[in-house]
């Protein structure tokens, strides 16, 4: 479940944004830029701090993304691709230029829900975990019932789905996306933060490996539902976790593999669930 | 007249893309100041690595600049027909897994050149990885940016595999293939300097596209289905849907070629760092070109000389060459802002030229 807690925080965020109709690849820089910020900053604040750091600076790099899709109405999949390049450049310069090779910061440590965590089986893996794990839970909940029951939901959609009558109701999509671009960076922020602290106390250059793109992956295999992305999250979570399980057992199974096996499983797993609900309609477009 | 045209064409296309370019090594400047480096010297130390002398503009920076050209040929033909293949990375992985596997298991045929088998066994293979986005996208409405993304991320792993297991050198000691015999390898095209024929060939290459797409139906086909697929559709003559699963092949094609003539002219072996992320700096090239692609030639050269001068300012300076990823970022970034800015500096100087909607680079 600790492996699920960053791939969850990103694909809810970027859930979000294709919900508005955008898609952002850069999350992937951006869970670079929020690990390092996180690791710097965990280290003189501790780890709390360092995971609202990473979701800021989430905020500002993802604003970047914003004002070029929304206002200059650029490509989307391409700001989205430099901003990757800069999210991962900038990470791996940054840690060098810091000459920031120092000790391993304090993690987060696990919170036990009283009563709940005795529970049998279920107990230890969803009521024993660190707080940013109850903090995706609820925040997923959140997401659904935003999206299915407010005002701000319905308009959220709509972006996506039919922007003529988000103007026809007088309401500005460039000001909804926008706002859904920074959730999305925030939580990709947070995610990369996690890493740090939340996982491996250090940071190390490309160590989002991948999850940003991972994250994409993810909501296009919930079909854009809070409910498909939590399984989705669940099911890479585990994958990533047997990896460590396949390690503990003995070097039979080559790890190379064992890395690879959860992206060949989704590019198979894709046309099947074509038919468990739809993209958002305009997903990539200016919405014109 | 025509020499007037061509001067203007020349300042609408070349001058922003020079601008970008000194633009970015400025802010490289001020951002290797600010982390407390002398900018000067490490500026200095990377244009030397990069240009100083016959060797590092020949063994450093146009060996660079070859993979781009190769890998900014197959971006800008998936990209000029609207395909956002972005798979361009595992492209190029797979076209130099497929190059290692037929250079060591193949057997020599007198009469045939090596290079060539070599490079078609890369351009095969790089087909068939992006073959599969096409499939997914044709058969099974996948988008491709998602499918591309994630075959690049398999693709990593293939090569982490093979290097370990089938494809290793026989001590078993290194994560690495063994080389290529000499029959297979891609000849030099100058003694003592490490610039094989691929270079030569990307030229021409970039020259057949070039005739493909603005004198040919076929580049027509590809540019009106990047343009407005819709149209294309409605008017009955284009199949959009096939087109773009050629067009995808065809890229995949150079990329596959572009990690083929890598492994074959340069490395000889496989490993895992074959690629320092060419198939995302090959995005950038592409654009700053505006997808044209004799253009692209030239600004390959340009990214070719940024990543050598990076790896000099490391070397010499302690700058690091992930600097250079930022920049690539920030070109990106300029070209997509460009048309916006210019379009406000008309209104804002209704003197000047009326700005042509230029959306070519967002096309």
């Amino acid at each position: 479940m600790r492996a699920a807690v960053p791939l969850g925080l990103a694909a809810m965020g970027e859930l979000v944004v294709q919900r508005a109709g955008v898609i952002n690849i850069g999350i992937e820089g951006i869970l670079a830029v929020g690990a390092l910020v996180a690791y710097v900053v965990a280290e003189s604040f501790g780890p709390g701090v360092a995971m609202g750091a990473g979701a800021a600076v989430g905020i500002v790099v993802s604003a970047v993304f914003a004002v070029l899709v929304v206002r200059v109405r650029a490509h989307q999949v391409i700001a989205g691709t430099a901003i990757a390049m800069l999210g991962l450049g900038l990470s791996a310069a940054g840690h060098r230029l810091l000459d920031h090779s120092g000790p391993a910061v304090s993690t987060i440590t696990a919170v036990d829900v009283p009563l709940l965590a005795d529970l049998p089986v279920l107990g230890r893996v969803l009521f024993a975990q660190q707080w940013p794990f109850y903090v995706m839970v609820a925040g997923l909940g959140v997401v659904a019932w935003t999206l299915r029951r407010t005002t701000l939901g319905v308009v959220l959609r709509a972006c996506g789905d039919a922007p003529a009558a988000v103007r026809g109701a007088g309401r500005s999509i460039d000001a909804v996306r926008a706002g859904a671009i920074m959730f999305g960076g925030a939580c990709a922020g947070a995610a990369g933060a996690f890493l740090v602290v939340g996982q491996a106390g250090v940071f190390v250059e490309g160590m989002s490996a991948g999850r940003g793109f991972i994250a994409i992956a993810i909501v296009a295999l919930g079909r854009w539902s809070v409910p498909g992305v939590a399984i989705a999250t669940v099911i890479f979570g585990l994958a990533s976790s047997l990896q460590f399980a396949v390690q503990a057992l003995g070097a039979t199974v080559p790890y190379n593999l064992v890395l690879g096996a959860p992206y060949a499983l989704t590019l198979l797993l894709l046309p099947l669930t074509r038919g468990a609900g739809s993209s958002p309609r305009v997903l990539g477009s200016h919405g014109e | 007249m025509r020499l007037l045209g061509a001067a203007r064409y020349f300042a609408r296309t070349t001058l922003p893309a020079v601008a970008v370019g000194a633009g970015l090594i400025g802010i490289l400047g001020v951002v290797i100041a600010l982390a407390g480096h002398d900018a000067g010297d490490a500026l200095i130390s990377g244009a030397q690595a990069a240009f100083g002398s016959s060797d590092a503009l020949i063994s450093a920076t146009l060996k660079r600049a070859t993979p781009l050209m190769w890998l900014g040929l197959a971006v800008a033909v998936a990209f000029r027909a609207g395909v956002l293949n972005i798979g361009a990375e595992g492209q190029f992985l797979v076209g130099a897994v497929c190059a290692s596997a037929a250079g060591l298991y193949l057997p020599e045929l007198p009469g045939v050149g090596g290079p060539l088998i070599v490079l078609a066994a890369g351009a095969l293979g790089g087909m068939a990885w992006a073959g599969s986005a096409g499939w997914l996208l044709r058969r099974h409405g996948v988008n491709e940016v998602v499918s591309t993304l994630l075959l690049n991320l398999l693709a990593s792993q293939l090569v982490g595999y093979l290097v370990r297991g089938p494809l290793q050198e026989p001590s078993r000691t290194y994560p690495q293939s063994s080389a290529v015999p000499e029959y297979f390898r891609v000849p030099l095209l100058l003694d003592g300097y490490r610039l094989h024929a691929g270079f030569l060939l990307a030229i021409l290459a970039a020259g057949i596209i070039a005739l493909l797409t603005y004198r040919h139906a076929i580049g027509f086909r590809w540019r009106v289905v990047g343009l407005g697929p819709l149209a294309a559709e409605s008017a009955g003559l284009i199949d959009v849907g096939a087109t773009r699963v050629r067009v995808l092949l065809l890229s995949g094609a150079f990329a596959g070629i572009a990690g083929a003539g890598e492994l074959a002219g340069v490395t000889y072996s496989l490993f895992e760092g074959l690629s320092p992320g060419y198939g995302y700096t090959a995005i950038a090239v592409a654009l700053i070109a505006r997808l044209h692609p004799i253009g692209l030639l030239a600004s390959a050269i340009a990214f070719g000389a940024l990543g050598a001068a990076g790896d000099g300012m490391q070397r010499n300076s302690g700058v690091p060459a992930d600097l250079t990823v930022v920049v690539s970022a920030g070109a990106i970034l300029a070209v997509l802002a460009y048309p916006y800015v210019r379009a406000r500096w008309a209104v804002m100087n209704p003197a000047t030229d009326p700005p042509a909607t230029d959306r070519a680079a967002n096309a």
